[in-house]
């Protein structure tokens, strides 16, 4: 008996990429995985081959990617944690999944009259048992294929999740790219939420103590903030103990989790602390200065599913006068921002650009923000804020042509009024003289 | 060197940033003062009188590093010459530019100098004689703008040391020195 009988064939592209149903998302990609049916051995099992777990299948590609095969999860009736012990230690870890399929061992999709169990066995050494099945424990929880199947039923008319043996699972565009990211984050989010909700249950109690807690210090900040304000000269002393008031009711007050509407201040501060340490290392690696921009992605990249908005992010940076941080807002005055590292110099990039703008290709042709940016290590926008920062401080002026927007060493203090065809016999004038001249006619 | 017809243009003129319109305010004020001598040097020794701004000025180009001046960039080098008073808008729409390269003062002092060193006191000259004729070759003033010579002429009619009157046709204005 082939594999296609028990198990229902896959589509691929033509570079060997399953086709995804509407709305399906790509979540766990595993290779050298094999899939037998231990129990029935007239099964034939599918060997070392990639695995791929969305939110619709669990899709089983063979190693060069000709072919492939599926398994539903709505078939999926359980599936079994690995075990751990110590025969297992030495083996291939195995995940076993009791799925739903006719009297022959057939899968089909939707209720069979018996099920099959079928084990996953990662070979290879690399996968991680443990995270698979975490996955896809919560894949199989928010059961991704249902709310597709209600919803396109008006429009795409049948959804066959489950696809039947002929293989008429219709080949419909993917949904990848930004909408499928977008998808991801979502039921992210979502399944979060749930578990959440579940967890919390018990504590609302203590929840709605805490609000209480949280509403008092409010009020207090509040007087303490219409205090100050009223009293235009007030004493250090004074001034000293209702800031430490205000750090106190920082520290105590908040215990629910971190959201704006509980937290407040505290929210921000230690979101500008958090931001702070994180900013150092790109810092570093990108020569004391990054877009503002840039930070936004790359700091909610690296905080996954509670992003911060591009407000928080501003207010934070914006804390940063406050506290002792070697970083810095800095803006430009063609408006964009950056966050610049406190050691960070001007007179030093200077000197770093004026000696580029010195060489002879760049007397010769001057220099772009691209060029720049090569040589100063920093990226091209960055690179043309400096650019355009030196040129204000009278060190290079520009040159605007079709051919584009370049930068050249600020030679006109060089050209005497009066005398309009002197040159000196040295100096940046001769230099650039005898570069310009080697290339033309 | 390079040359534009038989006048020597400055090495500068090969620099890219001279022909872009520079922002910061200490670099302009520099690049419209280089221009500006520029200008006049070359209407000089070509004996330009008028430039046009929508057309062709060889000045305002070099196709060897294939530049050329923008048209607000004329206009701003053009104006800061207007207001020296080393030239003047001929029309409303500041078309065209009347380049002084000697004002019309330096022009009437530079008529009195001609005159005195031909000796021509007290002969009567038609305006063009006086851009034409054999006196004015290797002078300046060989092929002046009509308009301006008049103006020049009408200025030391004013203070009494010419006397114009007209002939039987324009082409015929003539002039006495009383010098």
């Amino acid at each position: 008996m082939a594999a296609s009988a028990w198990l229902p064939p896959a589509d691929l592209t033509d570079s060997g990429r399953p086709v995804l149903f509407p709305g399906e998302v790509e979540r766990l990609f595993l290779s050298s995985i094999d899939l037998q049916a231990e129990e029935n051995p007239s099964l034939p099992p599918l060997r070392s081959g990639f695995l791929t777990l969305t939110s619709h299948r669990l899709l089983w590609i063979n190693d060069n990617s000709r072919f492939a095969h599926f398994i539903p999860l709505g078939s999926v009736i359980h599936a079994f944690p690995p075990k751990k012990s110590i025969k297992n230690m030495f083996t291939s870890p195995k995940i076993r999944i009791q799925v739903s399929s006719d009297s022959d061992g057939k899968i089909i999709g939707g209720k069979g009259a018996t099920s099959v169990v079928i084990t996953i066995v990662m070979r290879g050494g690399k996968s991680d048992p443990e995270a698979f099945y975490g996955k896809l424990w919560e894949v199989l929880k928010s059961r991704s294929w249902e709310v597709e199947e209600v919803m396109g039923r008006e429009d795409v008319g049948e959804i066959r999740v489950s696809g039947s043996v002929e293989g008429t699972s219709r080949v419909r565009t993917a949904v990848v790219g930004v909408a499928g990211i977008l998808r991801k984050e979502q039921e992210m989010w979502e399944s979060t939420d749930k578990s959440l909700q579940d967890a919390f249950q018990d504590l609302n109690a203590l929840m709605s103590k805490a609000k209480e807690m949280v509403a008092l210090a409010e009020k207090m900040r509040q007087k303490l903030l219409s205090g100050s304000a009223a009293q235009a000269n007030a004493n250090d002393e004074e001034m000293g103990s209702k800031q430490e008031m205000q750090d106190w009711l920082l520290s105590v007050g908040i215990v629910s989790p971190v959201t704006k509407e509980s937290a407040g201040a505290l929210y921000h501060q230690q979101l500008s602390r958090q931001l702070a340490d994180f900013v150092k290392l790109p810092l570093e690696k990108s020569g004391g200065m990054i877009a503002l921009i840039d930070v936004y992605c790359l700091f909610n990249r690296a905080r996954g599913t509670e992003l911060i908005s591009p407000e928080d992010l501003l207010q934070a940076c914006a804390l940063w006068e406050k506290y002792e941080v070697p970083a810095m807002l800095r803006k430009f005055d063609s408006g964009v921002m950056v966050i610049q590292s406190k050691a960070h110099s001007d007179e030093e990039v200077f000197a770093r650009i004026i000696s580029l703008a010195q060489k002879p290709d760049a007397l010769k042709m001057g220099i772009s923000p691209s060029d720049a940016a090569l040589t100063l290590g920093i990226a091209p926008a960055l690179a043309k804020e400096h650019l355009l920062n030196a040129e204000s401080r009278g060190l290079l002026c520009r040159d605007v042509s079709p051919d584009g927007f370049r930068f050249y060493v600020n030679m006109f203090k060089e050209f005497e009024l009066g005398n309009i065809y002197l040159v000196k016999d040295h100096g940046l004038y001769k230099a650039w003289i005898s570069a310009a001249s080697l290339a033309s006619a | 060197m390079q040359k534009l017809g038989d006048f020597k243009l400055p090495q500068f003129f090969n620099y890219p940033p001279y022909f872009t319109l520079q922002p910061i305010r200490e670099t302009r004020e520099k690049q419209i003062q280089l221009w500006k001598e520029l200008i006049l040097e070359y209407c000089r020794s070509q004996k330009i009188f008028i430039v046009g701004l929508d057309e062709e000025f060889s000045l305002f180009s070099n196709q060897s590093i294939e530049r050329s001046l923008s048209h607000e960039s004329r206009v701003v080098f053009l104006s800061a010459l207007v207001s020296e008073g080393r030239a003047e808008w001929m029309d409303k729409s500041h078309k065209k530019c009347l380049i002084l390269w000697l004002k019309v003062q330096d022009w009437a002092d530079y008529i009195i100098n001609f005159v005195k060193e031909n000796g021509l006191e007290d002969s009567v000259m038609t305006v063009e004689d006086i851009r034409s004729g054999i006196e004015s070759r290797g002078t300046e003033l060989a092929g002046i703008d009509r308009g301006v010579l008049i103006r020049a002429l009408k200025l030391l009619e004013q203070k009494g040391k010419a006397a114009i009157f007209k002939g039987s046709s324009t082409d015929d204005e003539g002039v006495k020195f009383n010098i």
